[in-house]
């Protein structure tokens, strides 16, 4: 493999830049053999080194009193929730492996972000996915959509870990490009943390789980004829998921933690073994010296560089205290895990890769890593020509709509707002038996701390239309709507993961939207006290729409965590009992912008961010806090995609009961019922709270509307009957299986 | 009375059943390791949910030949009590000690959600104690779920009281409508003639929990309990 010449054509072909290649000569202070210019294309590519979005991310607030691992210091967020436990949670992207092979891609995203939390020590508690697809008329939207829940639920079902919440979003923009992020959420004993971390001359490293194979190195960066003479074409790029064995290693690293045996530990995801082991001698500040021949593999005649960057999945590396070989291996033979020592720790800063006996890379780990010596570069951004006229929307240039029953059904049944129950049904969501939202649905999933007072609350948001019109306000709105269905589920937010999926940033329009949302992050993060723990970037998510190459939807993915204190304050969105009254607290405005309403009913693409201000939303969210604590609603809904009257039908669906309300005569019926202007929850309050709940809002000076009363089951607006809640269900129930599957299976 | 639950490698309500039993109903509870053959003088095993070996080949296909399996099969045949839910249920097939099968879904997915079932007899651990005339609602959570038996196993099924429970809707009417998997006659859990061995595809773990806001599952649990411990009197 070294007789392959390497010059700055190979550089580029394998992806990097003539600076890039230049920087590596003054480094190594040679020429790079081949393998060795492999590591640097794929540890100072934008996937592991985060070049083009690293300075920006290092703007985000990132401290707080709960956080106990600053962002990009571990694998995972780390979160003090109390009673001696930390929760590690984590969102990241597995786009473009879905885009190709939607049942696979999905599964291992899914297996990989596990991974990140349970070699932290942790065991995973809960799962969200938040995912984004084209327009379901198109049959390979079906396929997506097929794949990537059947490879969600197939994964998680059998690793077994409950999917708590999630978002399912269509529009055009993702017609190519689908986005599949996944999260996970898991909980640990404070002191019983593991590190991703190698230290200690002479510690021998492992490779633990599957054998290595040539899955996952990237078919595009290794074209075949510059790499070997025989044939290359069983490089397949897709890696594949193995639940099973993804299980064995969590239980297993579940065992090792009491050894103390374990010096630091490591999944190995994207770029393998070189990442995996220059991270954790970076950080560990020691070197490794590791025999590439003692890797298990599972094909014949792979090159060192194969072996180096393979993606195999459910493998991890971890690095034990020299004397304890026997109490780590005694764990993972229980588990009929296959283990290799591969290496050991050493001295100074290189990373020494041997192969049959001969050194065939060798590499100092801070040279390859963020914070080290990865390149970091400021990109060229530029305000697009949409943003201005996005502005220019006129409410009164869009007539209001003579029947707005009709409207109501048009949204009740568009993918966007129908009920996600033919994705959910599909996943595992009660495995564990600490998921408070089954019986109790919430705007947040909500996770028992069993023997404690304390729940977990979560939420996934992002509303990509919003992100689209305006990014600094649009994610701010991420920010607080993940925000408010915390509070509105009686938690307090506590941290964020991202997960920021945007286009190509060497394209200075697609840049400028990163950086927008960059700032707004911050803004809402700073006011909400939720500082960012982690995430993952990814760029380069684009659709070719009528022959023209456009960027997806900027869709900065928010994660929230929030803590309920007191089990007992767990708010459910479900109306409880006719004759409960309906408010809704926050402000409505005349405003119908960005709403699904205007975009799918009347078609109208270019509109602003809905209105939006961060102080009233806050404000909003404290005294909602503070009533939910003095027990005076019995239900809590935010106002979000579809406006209030989706809000109020959600709300209604659960226990089969109707509402009757009047709308407000200032304000556009359209865009009282079906605009999307943010900060708003509609709450339910029992008759014999009424006016102490009034007294509250007025004392404390909240804006407020009283909307009507539950009622048994019809649904009337301003004396105008909208049908009885049993039809409406039927058709919010089954819509998106009609599309889905062309059928309607449930009679 | 002491339960033991046998643990697989790919077992995941392992620890959801345990829970339910020790810290819910209070009772003492063993783990079982696949690998080992001693059922440590229990009076119940229990096979929990999951995927025993991964069950790539057919769910529970594998696990009937583990070392505690044998163990358990000899235990069942002389009398002893054991209880599968859902994979638990799938390995007792597939060991023989339950008649019949379960099939793929009709709908060829996984399915998870809560459902209702009604007992069809009085006489099996799981419903001899239960409220009468009610539907229970407990959640399914499987992609292998439908049961299937030929016509001459059922009539004698049914003869015998075998047939725990059947899926219905919330108030206990049996249609093809509220049959989530399309199981032959809605059926959801079974007992073999002796009421010694059972097993139902639904959790009733999962519906154990007051802070979950869903108990009906401890009734089933309440009733194997005073079940078994008469029969114990009684020998």
């Amino acid at each position: 493999m070294s007789s392959i010449q390497v010059n700055v054509e190979t550089a580029r072909e394998l992806g990097l830049l003539p600076e890039e290649f230049e920087k590596i000569k003054q480094i190594l202070g040679r020429v790079p053999n081949y393998t060795e210019l492999s590591i640097y294309s794929v540890m100072w590519s934008e996937h592991a080194s985060y070049k083009n979005s690293i300075s920006w991310l290092k703007t985000l607030p990132r401290k707080g009193e709960a956080i106990l691992a600053e962002a990009g210091t571990e694998n995972a967020g780390l979160v003090d929730v109390g009673d001696g436990l930390a929760c590690a949670f984590k969102i990241e992207s597995h786009n473009h492996p879905c885009a190709v092979e939607p049942y696979q891609g999905a599964a291992t995203g899914v297996g990989g972000i596990n991974r990140d939390i349970f070699t932290m020590g942790a065991r995973p508690v809960a799962q969200l996915n938040s995912l984004r697809f084209g327009d379901l008329k198109l049959d390979r939207t079906k396929w997506l959509v097929k794949g990537v829940v059947k490879g969600i639920g197939n994964y998680g079902n059998a690793f077994g870990i409950p999917v708590l919440a999630g978002e399912v979003f269509f529009d055009d923009s993702y017609n190519t490009n689908p986005l599949v992020n996944a999260m996970s959420v898991g909980l640990v004993e404070k002191g019983n943390v593991i590190s991703a971390i190698s230290k200690g001359k002479g510690n021998p490293v492992y490779i633990v789980g599957s054998s290595t194979g040539k899955d996952g190195i990237h078919g595009a960066t290794f074209a075949s004829a510059n790499i070997t003479e025989d044939s290359a074409d069983d490089i397949p790029s897709i890696q594949v998921g193995d639940p099973f064995m993804e299980k064995l290693l969590l239980e297993a690293t579940q065992e090792l933690i009491p050894t103390g045996a374990v010096v630091g530990m490591q999944d190995m995801g994207a770029a393998g073994i070189i990442c995996s082991t220059s991270e954790m001698s970076e950080k560990g500040a020691h070197g490794m010296r590791v025999d590439l021949d003692k890797v298990p593999l599972r094909q014949k005649n792979m090159e060192p560089f194969e072996i180096l960057l393979s993606e195999s999945q459910e493998r991890m590396l971890v690095v034990v205290h020299k004397g304890r070989e026997r109490d780590v291996e005694a764990i993972f033979e229980k588990w009929d895990i296959n283990y290799a020592i591969i290496g050991e720790v050493t001295e100074g800063d290189n990373l020494e890769f041997f192969y049959h006996g001969e050194l065939v890379a060798l590499v100092p780990a801070s040279t390859l890593v963020l914070g080290g010596g990865a390149p970091v570069y400021q990109r060229e951004y530029r305000e697009p020509a949409y943003y201005q006229e996005y502005k220019k929307f006129d409410m009164n240039s869009i007539a209001e709509p003579q029947d707005l029953r009709e409207v109501a059904v048009h949204l009740i049944k568009h993918p966007n707002i129908a009920s996600k129950r033919w994705v959910y049904e599909q996943y595992d969501t009660m495995v564990g038996t600490a998921n408070m939202g089954t019986n109790f649905p919430s705007d947040a999933g909500i996770i028992n701390l069993k023997g404690t007072d304390r729940a977990l609350a979560v939420s996934v948001d992002c509303n990509p239309r919003y992100v689209k019109a305006d990014p600094e306000v649009g994610t701010m709105i991420a920010v607080a709507e993940a925000s408010r269905n915390i509070v509105c589920s009686g938690g307090k937010p506590l941290a964020i993961t991202n997960c920021l999926n945007f286009g190509n940033p060497y394209n200075p329009e697609v840049y400028w939207q990163f950086v927008g949302a960059i700032k707004g992050m911050g803004r809402a993060c700073e006011k909400f006290g939720t500082p960012v723990t982690g995430g993952n970037v990814s760029f380069y998510n684009q659709s070719t729409i009528g022959g023209k190459d456009e960027a997806v939807f900027p869709t900065p993915t928010i994660g929230m965590l929030g803590i309920v204190d007191n089990k007992n304050h767990q708010t459910t969105l479900a109306f409880k009992d006719k004759g409960h009254m309906i408010f809704l607290i926050g402000k409505t405005y005349n405003d119908i912008a960005s709403s699904e309403y205007l975009y799918s009913y009347h078609k109208v693409k270019a509109s602003p961010a809905p209105f939006f201000d961060l102080e009233e939303e806050y404000r909003m969210q404290q005294a909602l806090a503070t009533l939910i604590q003095l027990n005076l609603v019995q239900s809590a809904h935010d106002v979000s995609d579809g406006g209030l009257f989706i809000t109020l039908l959600e709300s209604a669906m659960p226990r089969n009961l109707g509402f009757d309300i009047t709308t407000d005569a200032e304000i556009r019926s359209d865009a009282f019922l079906f605009g999307e202007s943010q900060g708003r929850v509609v709450v339910t309050v029992s008759p014999s709270r009424e006016t102490q709940f009034i007294d509250f809002m007025v004392e404390n000076e909240i804006p407020f509307t009283t909307l009507g009363h539950v009622t048994k089951s019809e649904v009337r607006v301003d004396d105008v009957s909208f049908g009885f809640i049993s039809d409406l269900k039927k058709v919010y129930d089954n819509a998106l299986e009609e599309l889905i599957t062309g059928s309607n299976m449930c009679k | 009375m002491k339960f033991g639950v046998v643990v697989f490698p790919g077992s995941n309500c392992d620890k959801d059943m345990i829970y339910v039993l020790r810290n819910i109903m209070e009772q003492e509870v063993v783990e079982l390791w696949h690998k080992d053959s001693d059922l440590q003088g229990v009076d119940v095993v229990v096979l929990p949910g999951g995927f025993s070996y991964g069950d790539y080949l057919r769910s529970g296909a594998l696990a009937r030949f583990s070392p505690i399996m044998e163990k358990v099969i000899e235990f069942a045949h002389n009398g002893g009590f054991v209880f599968g839910v859902c994979n638990g249920f799938q390995i007792l097939c597939e060991a023989g000690l339950l008649p019949g099968a379960l099939l793929h879904n009709n709908s060829q997915k996984f399915i998870c959600k809560n459902v209702h079932i009604v007992p069809d007899s009085k006489i099996t651990p799981l419903t001899a104690y239960l409220p009468r005339e009610m539907a229970f609602k407990i959640p399914i959570a499987h992609g292998e779920g439908r049961y299937y038996a030929d016509k001459d196993t059922l009539a004698e099924m049914r003869m015998n009281g075998q047939i725990m429970f059947r899926y219905s809707d919330e108030d206990g009417n049996i249609s093809e409508q509220v049959n989530p998997n399309g199981a032959v006659e809605n059926i959801a859990g079974i007992s073999n003639r002796g009421m010694n061995v059972f097993g139902m595809m639904p959790h009733p773990e999962r519906a154990a929990d007051d802070e979950l806001g869903n108990t009906d599952g401890r009734l089933m649990f309440e009733s194997m309990l005073k079940f078994i411990c008469e029969r114990i009197k009684v020998a």
